[in-house]
């Protein structure tokens, strides 16, 4: 199907999913630098936060360098004409950090919850939309579930005053089929008005693909990471998503050897190790597990000797959703004393 | 003369319902009254087929007779908005009221923590935090009576089946009252709370992780011994507590991963988050009933 002339958001990834990587410690200058370059760049969205979200601040998630309010302000502070988001998940995050968000300055709050529990997100999206923020649902792990199924917890979000609607990959586990149906249902039954999105995870290298097959079912915004900076093997590269989308003629207003540049010059130099598709990240994506659950695994896996494939396709046994990094440990303590 | 105290169970939902069956086998609480506002509720019918009196016109159904009737201790099963109402009321007739709501009226009550002060306070309500909290604190508690706690986190899972749309509407007062407690209660300088929601099917049994932060370095023999200490305790009320692993020491962090399976009385057994606090607010009202019975606490 031809995307000639679709216009696409892009929304940029690296300084909130990038900070799994960097175990949340992306320093303030390193979030005015880049923030300036992706605005500069012409990427009109920038998410910023912890990893987890505001509030995601944790022993379970891990402690940031600086808190999400100064975060946020940086990069309010450098951005032209980009608009900086943020992200919440109700059970981690309130509506007090939404508050505090919007007084930074945002200007679009995504709420996610796992899948099928959309119902937590009532007042955390009613609010947003009160305050006339872009309020977009984000539906995490959403190959977890039916189309079908997946279309009723995105009614909920739209009926609490969402005006966008993701359907988010965490897992990197959907081929670009699995992404079809859901926004193809998706955009055959919410209101034309609603915005529908796709967030990727490149953990079977689908990125690009799964986001090429969104905007063909009818999304038009589509998340993805400078450099892939993400959780797992990362997001879908921005950079890359650009250059495709240049190919099929679609308009995002990226410039792309710009975005080429921050990717090269400021974005890579600062991974603390390469971002990409290891055995480990693949687990994630071949069995469906949270991707920010990676590191948390090669940690525990390096404390307990014991396999960190292992643990995550423990962790998928279990059908662990977001949030459960608490249950790392304790998989990985069993295995150790099975093991003996 | 039996030595039974009488109450009354305001809400015949689920909790309401698993409480009344757990009060129904205690020593020292003898459930009279079940108190609804639908006429048809099965939850009131239930009651009445356990030979309890029943009204479905709310707490003035109960009032007009319960002094009359003897009860002298309310639960609370309903819901945080009418809670302030429903306690003025069972209060102004000179008996203790013991909140399973969200509405935090009175002081928070963890039992193997602070029962005994709220006893000897003579608090005539008492609120029963969060389920979350009722499977957590007693942890933060467990260590911060060891030494100094300069933060406390507890993450509670726990199925989708088992969370109502109560707190689904208003999960952040899940995470804003918890976290409260685990400072107030818990004796952490700074609480923080998660709640996740799990769908898997099976439903999974609830489960915690409790992490804490002490100031100096910790003492891991005594913090040990004291966290088997408080499992035993909370396993007198909740034999289903199980600690699964930990505590693990790693620097000044201490982390203790537990099971809470419930009593399945009415209530799923994997729904050990609301089977602790009907267990918590029955063994709340027992301390009171002893006090009472004994001649110490006259109402």
């Amino acid at each position: 199907m031809s995307i000639q002339g679709r216009k696409v958001t892009l929304h940029d990834m690296c300084l909130r999913d990038g900070m799994h990587p960097k175990r949340h410690q992306i320093s303030l200058d390193e979030m005015r630098s880049i923030g300036r370059a992706l605005d500069e760049a012409g990427v009109p969205l920038i998410e910023v936060t912890h990893g987890d979200g505001l509030g995601g601040r944790s022993i379970n998630y891990g402690f940031p360098c600086n808190s999400d309010e100064e975060y946020l302000k940086a990069v309010v502070g450098v951005v032209k004409n980009a608009k900086v988001s943020a992200l919440l998940l109700p059970g981690i995050g309130t509506v007090d950090h939404l508050k505090m968000a919007r007084d930074c300055g945002i200007g679009t709050i995504r709420v996610a919850t796992h899948c099928t529990e959309a119902d937590v997100s009532e007042q955390h999206i009613g609010m947003g939309a009160q305050m006339g923020l872009d309020t977009v649902g984000f539906l995490m792990m959403a190959h977890m579930i039916s189309p079908e199924e997946l279309l009723v917890q995105a009614k909920l979000m739209e009926s609490y005053g969402a005006n966008g609607i993701y359907c988010t990959d965490s897992a990197g586990f959907m081929l670009p089929a699995d992404v079809t149906a859901r926004i193809a249902l998706l955009r055959s039954e919410l209101k034309p008005a609603t915005e529908l999105g796709f967030h990727g995870h490149h953990n079977m290298a689908m990125g690009i693909a799964n986001s090429v097959a969104a905007v063909e079912a009818g999304a038009n915004r589509i998340d993805g990471s400078v450099a892939g900076l993400g959780a797992g093997a990362g997001n879908t590269p921005l950079e890359v998503f650009v250059a495709v989308l240049n190919r099929m003629g679609a308009e995002h207003g990226v410039d792309l050897f710009k975005i080429m540049d921050v990717a090269e010059d400021l974005v890579v130099p600062m991974m603390d190790h390469p971002v990409r598709i290891d055995r480990d990240a693949l687990t994630l994506g071949y069995a469906g597990v949270y991707s920010s659950f990676l590191l948390f695994a090669q940690r525990a896996a390096k404390k307990y000797g014991i396999s960190s494939r292992d643990i995550l396709v423990e962790m998928g046994k279990r059908k662990t959703v977001g949030g459960q990094e608490d249950m790392i440990e304790d998989v990985a303590l069993d295995m150790a004393r099975a093991k003996g | 003369m039996s030595k039974k105290i009488k109450a009354a169970i305001i809400g015949p939902g689920n909790i309401g319902t698993d409480l009344l069956m757990k009060a129904r086998r205690s020593e020292w609480i003898e459930p009279v009254w079940m108190v609804g506002v639908e006429p048809d509720s099965p939850g009131l019918a239930r009651a009445r087929e356990m030979g309890l009196k029943t009204t479905s016109e709310g707490v003035d159904g109960l009032v007009a007779t319960m002094k009359a009737d003897g009860v002298q201790i309310c639960f609370d099963a309903t819901s945080a908005y009418v809670h302030a109402s429903n306690s003025a009321k069972v209060t102004a007739q000179g008996a203790l009221m013991i909140d399973l709501t969200p509405a935090a009226i009175g002081p928070y009550c963890i039992p193997p923590v602070n029962l005994k002060d709220h006893v000897g306070k003579r608090e005539m309500n008492v609120n029963m935090v969060t389920c979350g909290g009722q499977a957590t604190i007693p942890m933060v508690y467990a260590v911060s009576r060891v030494q100094k706690v300069a933060y406390g986190e507890i993450v509670a899972t726990v199925s989708s089946k088992s969370v109502g749309p109560g707190t689904r509407k208003n999960i952040d007062e899940f995470t804003r009252t918890t976290a409260g407690a685990v400072e107030r209660v818990g004796g952490a300088a700074e609480g923080k709370a998660i709640i996740v929601i799990n769908p898997a099917e099976p439903p999974l049994i609830m489960r915690n992780t409790i992490h804490c932060l002490t100031e100096e370095e910790p003492d891991q023999e005594a913090i040990t011994r004291s966290v088997h200490e408080m499992v035993a305790e909370v396993q007198k009320y909740v034999p289903g507590y199980t600690l699964k692993n930990g505590p693990v020491f790693d620097g000044k962090r201490i982390t203790v991963w537990m099971e809470v399976a419930g009593l399945g009385d009415f209530l799923p057994r994997y729904a050990g988050n609301l089977d602790i606090m009907t267990a918590a607010a029955l063994r709340t009202a027992e301390m009171f009933a002893e006090e009472m019975a004994a001649g110490r606490l006259v109402l």
